[in-house]
């Protein structure tokens, strides 16, 4: 029986096609985007070797900086935000009549593309006949923001169709946390005279921080990579005002062909978002 | 409910009714919010650019213009994406669903030293940025002449799927009885026969929650296709409908119809699987 199932051809047939895949489309890439960066390269000529010039400047680069300062803002609100999610889930999870329902309904942006939705939302936008200008001029407003061509809000009004993709997905994370609670905790604290609030807050809270603890990564290291969305509403524009790190790099290296530097920036990606992965996870383990 | 035993004295006091209100309120203008901007766009794919940049948003159309499909699914060639995007989606789901579910039945049944190594492989892929690898994957393709080949498009959709996939199917391999393979093996079955005949039906709802959820990714997926096709031929729906977009600026019935077309074929799987959806949605981010 043992020899059945150690046959190593069958083992090396069953787990090397995805194991190929997985290291020359992933593993290998990642790599190469290092060493692409220590090259001066157009991506069609000849790559020129310059150590880590490529590096020094992206130390020295404003324009870099902005873009992860963007992309950590983006991080701050999608942590914050969560918050707001968790209230809504809590009240779903207190037997609501129909939370079932809700709870599908909140899911719904969730399955639409980022593509999709960026377009929605620069109409929703739109200063002269968006959805939103249209409601604000009949109520009776006279200078409309401009909203995505305003470079002080653009960030902002971005983080709304965000919150509006999300909000279902992290919403029945949490419900779902929330309805395996023990219902004898929840009992047992009612009977010793504990309120709604003080049992959300003592026991449930408490009960599924380690769902929390994943969600919170989970909207950090989103919120670094983020692309689809950004590229599409705004380009990273008016200006840099919505600039990120991956809408950066992507605008180096396919739209202005410098692929070594545009590797670094991509290199810069990788380490930063997973160094924060790693330094968040350190940070809620001692937590505990 | 009548008979249950309530260990709340003041189920049916105003206080709680009115807590109970509150309650509700909250959920209901969360569902608006989630819901509004859809219909909000259903709308605007029947309007005239007259009534939709003279009239008031929440105005119904005159007389809805269906027009607006037909012209953006032939003369915009939404038609043409949309069949590019279904076949790319079959394609990747399959050998994405075959090949995680031979490494995930070497990892749990099958005996061999490297299973700790190749296990993590598969883990630490997930958390790695796809923009990091985007300039290597770019230049990787043109080398081997498979830009604007959809061959680059479905290879890269299978790798990056792999690793989440695997993770799901894990957990469902683990809670799995194996009694009956083991029967198998006694009675002198290959492991082939095994793997297809016995362990791979007992698969099925964990594949195919995993299929809808790869289905999701994929059919939403952009930059991959941004970045490795230039050719309409073998654009899909998501750059299609951009690139329209972007054509079409003025013409705001007929983006709303493109976005409506794009989005319609998940919501209608939706539709029919909202719980399988859901289960796949909790399942793919708590397992990461």
């Amino acid at each position: 029986m043992k020899n059945v199932m150690s046959n190593k051809i069958v083992i090396a047939l069953y787990v090397l096609p995805a194991l190929f895949l997985v290291l020359f489309l992933i593993y290998i890439p990642i790599v190469l985007t290092g060493y692409y960066g220590l090259m001066d390269w157009d991506g069609v000529g000849q790559m020129k070797f310059i150590g880590l010039e490529n590096y020094k400047k992206l130390i020295h680069d404003k324009l870099f900086w902005k873009s992860t300062w963007h992309s950590v803002l983006l991080a701050l609100f999608s942590v914050l935000s969560l918050v707001g999610y968790l209230i809504v889930s809590l009240v779903l999870a207190s037997k609501i009549k129909g939370a079932n329902i809700f709870r599908k309904i909140y899911i719904i942006p969730m399955l639409m593309s980022s593509v999709a939705i960026a377009q929605l939302w620069v109409k929703i936008f739109d200063p002269m006949n968006g959805l939103i200008n249209s409601v604000l001029t009949m109520l009776g407003m006279k200078n409309t923001p401009l909203w995505l061509a305003d470079p002080n809000m653009a960030l902002y009004a971005i983080f709304v169709p965000i919150v509006w993709q999300y909000a279902g997905f992290y919403i029945i994370i949490i419900y779902a946390a929330l309805i395996n609670v023990p219902q004898e905790l929840i009992e047992a604290a009612r009977i010793d005279g504990a309120n709604a609030f003080q049992i959300a807050y003592k026991i449930k809270v408490p009960l599924i921080s380690g769902v929390l603890k994943v969600l919170i990564i989970l909207a950090v290291v989103g919120s670094l990579k983020y692309f689809d969305l950004i590229y599409v509403m705004t380009g990273g524009g008016p200006g840099d005002a919505t600039e990120v790190i991956a809408s950066y790099m992507y605008k180096e290296a396919f739209g202005k062909f410098n692929f070594g530097y545009g590797s670094a920036i991509g290199f810069g990606l990788l380490i930063i978002s997973m160094g924060t992965t790693w330094i968040i996870q350190k940070l809620l383990n001692t937590n505990k | 409910m009548k008979g249950q035993i309530r260990s709340t004295s003041d189920h049916r006091s105003p206080l709680r009714r009115i807590g109970m209100g509150i309650l509700y309120f909250i959920l209901v203008i969360v569902a608006l919010v989630q819901l509004y901007p859809l219909v909000w766009l259903f709308q605007l794919s029947l309007k005239t650019n007259q009534e939709v940049f003279g009239m008031s948003p929440f105005a119904l159309p005159k007389s809805p213009r269906w027009e607006n499909y037909i012209n953006a699914w032939f003369d915009g060639g939404i038609n043409h994406y949309f069949f590019n995007s279904v076949w790319y989606t079959v394609v990747a789901v399959l050998l994405t669903l075959i090949l995680a579910s031979f490494v995930t039945f070497a990892l749990t049944r099958m005996e061999w030293k490297l299973k700790g190594i190749v296990l993590a492989l598969f883990m630490v892929a997930y958390m790695i940025p796809v923009h990091s690898t985007l300039i290597p994957l770019f230049n990787i393709y043109n080398k081997i002449n498979l830009i604007n080949n959809p061959i680059s498009i479905i290879l890269s959709y299978t790798t990056f799927n792999l690793p989440i996939t695997i993770m799901i199917l894990l957990g469902f391999y683990q809670s799995l009885p194996r009694e009956i393979e083991e029967a198998a093996i006694m009675d002198g079955c290959s492991i082939h026969r095994i793997f297809f005949q016995i362990t791979l039906p007992m698969t099925a709802p964990v594949l195919s929650t995993t299929a809808i959820i790869n289905m999701i990714y994929n059919w939403n997926e952009f930059v991959f296709v941004n970045t490795f096709i230039s050719s309409e031929k073998w654009k899909t729906i998501t750059v299609g409908v951009n690139n329209f977009i972007g054509q079409y600026l003025t013409d705001w019935g007929a983006i709303g119809a493109t976005l409506v077309i794009s989005v319609l074929p998940i919501l209608i799987v939706y539709l029919f699987l909202s719980d399988r959806i859901i289960e796949g949605l909790v399942a793919g981010s708590v397992k990461g």
